[in-house]
């Protein structure tokens, strides 16, 4: 059986790349993409915890079940205030929302 | 299933119900009696009001609690949620303008969005596990994301939207891979019992406590995580940004506390708490002093308040690190503080620009020649948000530096009384501006409408008298409980 520490390992490079995605992406679309990534590696360790430390429970389940929902839900509202911007703007750059600053 | 659990939530199904008798008669009104519905909307909640006053009444028991621990409540919770609710409250009264002129579509859209965030501020307040945590601090951000894009005409706002809801969902992210590591590393229970038990302030432990936190400090807009919000207050609109600056941020800073106390450290071991304190101790120093420097080169007065209400944040965290009851006491009261005199402040400032389109400090030169009593109102808020005596801020900040005091953190202290008086600089600066600056073009007399004169009024007899109310205080701290 593949042991826990192989899941902890993965999902905590998907975090990393997702965090560096989201950080080095410039199109808007594209740093939703790499936040999905992120839930991604929450998912992969609740599961996993669940599975290997606690078989007994459904805690760990029930939570990325949760979390999936709520990650449906914030892309949808993500995605219709980045149609608005790209009606606004033209493009759906980091570059085009630079309207706001000092 | 035993469904008396739910007269435990009596406050949150009240709020609910209001939610559904809303959103039902928008659908039954139609279009022609359109009109109808902001009174309708503003009646419904100040019953619901009422009722969570009459609630908070009663004497609890300290732990309230259903659905096996998962949702608490007790008197403290209930005096919090009435706080929101009455700052909600005047937040619909400061939009009514607003919404007839401005907002004419979406009327019932920002009513419903308001009150559903509202909800979810309920559910974080309440949590006694972190998955309800969780839910309630989406529902408190998801519908947050489409108030503030909620001006389509406007570049500014979809803008301001689009960066809110990306860092949000961003650093809900951050907190979930948090909560997971403790779910692994806490014995696999979210209750915040079961973690503090589990709880040893091991170095893995501790991480997995920092990416948690970076969800709550987000909200709070703590330092490293405060780069939405100057930008997002200036895009929304001026009573969204009001909402957002004061009930999002009290919640949130309460379930923060709440969460530290109870799940990561233990009466019994006080060296576990101080695993984490000194991370604490930097966040309020370096948020104080950034939200500081940065509100003094600001001119658009919306983007002055959000660098200003990072530093209050600052202040407010001051409580958290007490974490005794006088620290919880001391921080719900610099919330109620805070809320009538920022929404005082916001109350002119909507005002003015709904009226003239003007939000720049040189544009309110000479604001006392043309609006004394805007001029007023504003300069009560900005004596208040710095803390000058007899106005309630200053008994607000002299709380809760005395509960900081209290735990041995002087330096803290002091560092936060510096800050006071570097804060004093910019928000005279306002007040300079009003009322010893000419102008040969000021501001034309405005005529506010009835609804904002009564919002404004009732924030600044609250300004002017709170502090003098000790019962109030003292009612506070009998309710709160600490470590």
């Amino acid at each position: 059986m593949i042991p826990v520490e192989f899941y902890v390992v993965l999902s905590t490079l998907l975090f990393f790349i997702g965090v560096y995605g989201f950080i080095a992406r410039k199109n808007l679309i594209g740093m939703l993409m790499a936040i999905e990534l992120v839930l991604n590696a929450v998912n992969i360790n609740f599961v996993a915890f669940n599975r290997y430390l606690f078989p007994g429970q459904l805690e760990g389940y029930l939570y990325s079940l949760f979390v999936i929902v709520v990650a449906a839900a914030e892309t949808a509202v993500a995605i219709a205030i980045i149609i608005n911007v790209y009606r606004k703007m033209g493009n759906e750059t980091v570059d085009s929302i630079k309207e706001l600053k000092n | 299933m035993d469904y008396s659990q739910f007269l435990v939530m009596q406050h949150e199904v009240s709020l609910a119900g209001v939610l559904i008798l809303l959103l039902l008669s928008d659908l039954i009104l139609g279009e022609k009696s359109k009109r109808c519905f902001q009174p309708l909307a503003i009646l419904i909640f100040a019953l619901h009001t009422i009722y969570g006053f009459y609630l908070g009444c009663e004497t609890l028991p300290s732990s309230n609690t259903a659905f096996a621990g998962m949702y608490l409540t007790s008197n403290i919770h209930m005096f919090l949620k009435n706080i929101l609710d009455f700052g909600t409250l005047i937040v619909f009264f400061l939009s009514y303008e607003w919404n007839q002129t401005t907002n004419k579509e979406n009327i019932a859209e920002f009513y419903l969005l308001t009150i559903s965030t509202l909800f979810g501020m309920y559910l974080m307040i309440s949590a006694g596990d972190f998955l309800l945590f969780y839910l309630g601090l989406e529902t408190a951000s998801i519908p947050m994301a489409t108030l503030v894009a909620l001006d389509k005409k406007k570049k500014v706002s979809a803008e301001a939207g689009a960066k809110y809801i990306l860092t949000a969902a961003f650093s809900s992210g951050v907190m979930l891979f948090g909560i997971s590591l403790i779910y692994g590393s806490c014995g696999g229970s979210l209750y915040f019992a079961d973690v503090a038990n589990n709880f040893a302030g091991e170095k893995f432990q501790v991480m997995a406590m920092i990416f948690f936190m970076a969800g709550l400090c987000f909200k709070i807009s703590l330092v490293p995580f405060h780069l939405w919000t100057a930008d997002t207050y200036e895009g929304a609109p001026t009573p969204v940004s009001a909402y957002l600056s004061v009930m999002s941020k009290g919640a949130a800073a309460f379930a923060f506390m709440c969460i530290l106390w109870k799940a990561f450290s233990c009466s019994s071991a006080p060296e576990i708490s101080e695993s984490w304190k000194n991370i604490i101790w930097w966040i309020i120093v370096i948020t104080i002093t950034v939200g500081n420097i940065f509100a003094i080169r600001q001119n658009n007065l919306k983007r002055f308040l959000a660098f200003s209400s990072i530093s209050q944040a600052g202040y407010i965290m001051l409580g958290v690190i007490a974490g005794t009851d006088n620290g919880m006491g001391s921080m719900i009261y610099y919330i109620l503080v805070y809320l009538f005199t920022n929404l005082a402040a916001f109350g002119v400032i909507s005002d003015i620009e709904n009226q003239t389109g003007k939000v720049n400090r040189d544009d309110y030169n000479g604001l006392y020649s043309t609006n004394p009593r805007l001029a007023v109102v504003m300069m009560l808020a900005m004596f208040s948000l710095g803390g000058i005596p007899p106005f309630a801020g200053f008994f607000s900040k002299f709380f809760i530096f005395a509960a900081a005091a209290e735990q041995g953190e002087y330096l803290l202290v002091f560092l936060a009384l510096a800050n006071t008086i570097i804060s004093l600089f910019y928000y005279l600066l306002v007040v300079k501006a009003m009322f010893i600056n000419h102008s040969d073009t000021p501001i034309v007399t405005i005529k506010s409408d009835k609804m904002s004169l009564l919002a404004l009024t009732v924030c600044t007899i609250g300004v002017v008298v709170l502090g003098f109310i000790s019962p109030l205080y003292e009612s506070i701290i009998h309710w709160s409980f600490g470590i």
